[in-house]
């Protein structure tokens, strides 16, 4: 015993990243999924109620935070360009900031003033935090915020922008770092090496704007997992190491919504939702079934506990049969949305533009259960770990707990 | 074994926490690998450990890695500032920072604008009276943040002024900001009370705009093929020939934008062509030769070149247009200067999707006007050069 707590020692010494709890590492979630696991969480809040924390913000952003053990990160971004790229590191205990970088913009920080700068949600493989702004500054962080490396992609590829802004958000798949910079003018997407910050790949991607995450397809091992990239053309189901395309489905596909999975299943925001079943091992997707009146708005579907839920534009929550796209059941909810769902413990989490957050619980029909305003604009999914939800404003971060 | 661990774990944690520099390359040579970053990864391999080493220097490292952002491209100067927040943030926590080295770096005006802005917004950790010190000073300084700074200050005087019924010191207070304002919500606090005031503001001189211009189309853009034909102006430019353009000869005309904000309308200059081309050319007399930035807001696809070399090139259309939404470093020559812009709408039916205009200026990195030969600044500063129509 006493030799096993000082290799755990030692272990802690030589890897301060060393996981010891859930977490969130990247937009949606480390699966991509927005499935939390089913720690009770707070159904209801307020100002002064289940609120652990909140905290004030150094700068806009729609980014999601992210969780690695006891810490939480947060992009944001300021001053009167929004050229000011900050990245913060958060006590997920009490709030207190560990630690603040702060960078300069080198490709174009335009966009709608709706979104910002710090539109993508950061990532992160444990070890690393890989930050993506919206004029595609790639920055990439220790824990400690000791800086590894930093890309400028417009830099590189000097056409890679949107003026409405970009807002696709990056993923680790192994050892890679798997970014869609797509927009009409130059399209691409780039595998690097999370270690070194060199480009393993790049490949052209269809010549339209495009605001969907790339999501990850697991497979039987590691390194079979495949990197999922949507556009307007469809999807592309790639190789995370060489990029090389394994599989593709060209049915055309949103560029808002993302896909999300569910084991070897793909939910396709396309026409209206497409169910591709990739059997192991296989290069061809079959369409399980393509439900045309299944229209997610802003907001990606989760597939949950055998059911597949999402939000259209009218901020109706649908609830489909995973197996056949069949509906089972509607719930109309207090919109406008940009956020995505989250779930966990048997529930849905919805918030709205307005700060207003509506826990639904789950069953044979959906149930609000609370609408819980904090009265700030919201556009960012929350995070949700170890039982607490993690939510920012263009002001604050807070985090929702139960009390302790 | 056990003692072994121990020491092992006490060794690896204080050297994390202690500065490694005495045992490795001076920051000098560290920063010469990390200024060699270049692009897609370029010099990465040198670069990441040089940055580690670097992180770990001593605050009095600090002056030397501002120093080496001069020299620095847009890139290498983020890995230097990663490496000089590491080493502040250390210091500042061991009460190290050293308040009077950064002030000497930040009233060096022949420091880098960017670094100094940095150094100043460390000093304000240990030395939050350096604001009134030193801000005042920044009105036209050549970082667009100090400039910010000190026009807000003016603006707020200014406005109290008027609280109080001072109109004159009022009035002067706001030309006073004017000199400073590069910010467009700025320029507008400042210009509604002048104008209210009966003072007079030349907006196009006071952003730079290019507002007079020789204008040719339309030329083919049907499916967006255009773009990327070499139509007779991206040749020769003859200003009294006549060349086949869209369904019609199409011949050079001019045009002057009375718009404060310099935007060339080519919807109503010619006509709300769908699928077509114009070409937009116009002198700038250049004092000495300088670098400069051309600043370009538009909705549609564009070329533009200088003096005959292709400058920059995009092709999207109607995701938004906005002042400086394009920001094109160019060097100027000493004298007359050729600018030409292709201006490309496409055939989107949408009601948003049919404008087809532009607003170009040019003006420094900070954002203030360069103006061409026979403007003077002061001319501007003092809002001698009236706008032909101006508050249409």
């Amino acid at each position: 015993m006493r030799g096993f707590s000082y290799s755990l020692c030692l272990l802690a010494a030589l890897s301060p990243a060393v996981v010891i709890a859930a977490d969130w590492r990247q937009f949606r979630g480390n699966d991509s999924t927005a499935v939390a696991d089913d720690t009770p969480i707070p159904l209801e809040w307020s100002a002064d109620k289940n609120v652990a924390w909140k905290v004030p913000l150094t700068g806009r952003g729609l980014s999601c935070p992210i969780i690695v053990g006891d810490r939480i990160f947060v992009t944001c971004s300021s001053g009167y360009r929004q050229d000011r790229l900050h990245v913060v590191c958060f006590s997920a205990k009490d709030g207190s900031t560990v630690w603040e970088r702060q960078f300069w913009a080198t490709g174009r920080t335009g966009s709608h003033p709706k979104t910002c700068n710090a539109s993508s949600t950061p990532a992160s493989d444990g070890k690393r935090i890989f930050a993506l702004y919206s004029s595609n500054d790639l920055v990439c962080l220790d824990l400690d915020g000791n800086l590894e490396w930093y890309r400028g992609l417009m830099v590189d590829f000097p056409n890679a922008s949107n003026s409405l802004g970009m807002s696709s958000s990056p993923i680790v798949v192994g050892d890679t770092l798997v970014t869609q910079i797509e927009n009409d003018s130059q399209s691409l997407a780039v595998g690097i090496d999370v270690a070194t910050g060199e480009s393993r790949w790049t490949s052209e991607r269809p010549k339209r704007a495009n605001w969907t995450s790339p999501a990850v397809l697991r497979g039987a091992k590691p390194a079979e997992d495949l990197a999922l990239l949507q556009s307007s053309a469809g999807l592309a189901a790639v190789n995370p190491r060489t990029g090389a395309v394994v599989f593709n489905y060209d049915n055309g596909a949103s560029t808002i919504p993302s896909s999300t999975v569910n084991g070897r299943t793909i939910y396709v925001p396309s026409r209206g939702i497409t169910a591709l079943q990739i059997a192991e091992g296989s290069a061809n997707p079959e369409i399980l079934w393509r439900g045309e009146r299944l229209n997610p708005g802003t907001g990606t579907p989760i597939a949950y506990k055998d059911m597949l839920y999402f939000v259209n534009n009218a901020g109706v929550l649908f609830c489909a049969d995973p197996k056949n796209g069949e509906t089972k059941w509607q719930l109309r909810l207090e919109g406008p949305f940009s956020s995505s769902l989250v779930a966990a413990a048997d529930h849905l989490i919805a918030f709205n533009e307005k700060g207003v957050g509506q826990v639904v619980k789950l069953g044979e029909k959906g149930e609000i259960v609370s609408k819980n305003d904090l009265g700030e604009t919201f556009l960012c999914t929350p995070a949700v770990a170890n039982g607490a939800i993690y939510i920012r404003s263009d002001e604050h971060l807070w985090k929702l707990a139960l009390p302790q | 074994m056990k003692r072994f661990v121990c020491a092992a774990v006490a060794v690896m944690g204080f050297a994390s926490i202690v500065p490694l520099s005495a045992v490795g390359a001076p920051p000098k040579e560290l920063i010469v690998r990390i200024q060699a970053v270049g692009t897609e990864g370029a010099g990465h391999a040198p670069a990441i450990a040089a940055v580690k080493e670097l992180s770990q220097a001593p605050a009095s490292a600090l002056p030397e890695i501002l120093g080496g952002f001069e020299t620095s491209s847009p890139l290498a100067a983020n890995w230097l500032r990663g490496a000089f927040e590491t080493v502040a943030d250390r210091a500042l926590k061991l009460k190290q920072l050293d308040a009077s080295a950064l002030e000497a770096f930040v009233v060096n005006r022949s420091n880098n604008a960017s670094a100094r802005r940095l150094a100043y917004e460390w000093l304000l950790k240990v030395d939050a009276t350096a604001a009134d010190r030193l801000i005042p000073g920044m009105l036209q300084d050549a970082n667009a943040e100090f400039r910010r700074d000190a026009v807000a200050r003016l603006v707020t005087a200014g406005t109290k002024q008027l609280d109080d019924g001072a109109k004159e010191e009022a009035a002067k207070t706001f030309k006073q900001a004017l000199l400073g304002a590069v910010d467009d919500d700025q320029v507008k606090a400042i210009v509604k009370p002048l104008r209210d005031l009966g003072e007079t503001v030349n907006l196009q001189k006071h952003f730079g705009f290019v507002t007079n211009w020789k204008l040719i189309g339309p030329f083919d853009n049907t499916d967006k093929q255009g773009f990327d034909v070499a139509y007779p102006p991206e040749k020769e430019l003859k200003f009294d020939a006549k060349y086949p353009g869209k369904g019609e000869e199409v011949a050079w005309t001019e045009f002057a934008t009375d718009d404060e904000y310099g935007t060339v309308n080519l919807a109503k200059a010619l006509a709300p062509h769908k699928g077509a081309i114009t070409y937009a050319t116009a002198e700038f007399q250049s004092p000495a030769a300088q670098s400069v930035e051309i600043r370009l807001g538009t909705p549609n696809a564009w070329k533009l070149w200088v003096n005959g070399e292709l400058a920059f090139a995009r092709d999207e259309y109607h995701r938004g247009s906005s002042l400086d939404q394009y920001k094109v470093p160019v060097k100027l020559q000493a004298g007359r200067n050729v600018l030409l812009l292709k201006v490309c709408q496409n055939e989107q039916t949408e009601e948003w999707a049919q404008d087809w205009k532009y607003q170009l200026r040019v003006c420094t990195k900070a954002g203030s006007a360069v103006l061409p030969t026979g403007v003077t600044t002061s001319q501007r500063e003092t809002g001698d050069v009236r706008v032909a129509k101006e508050g249409r």
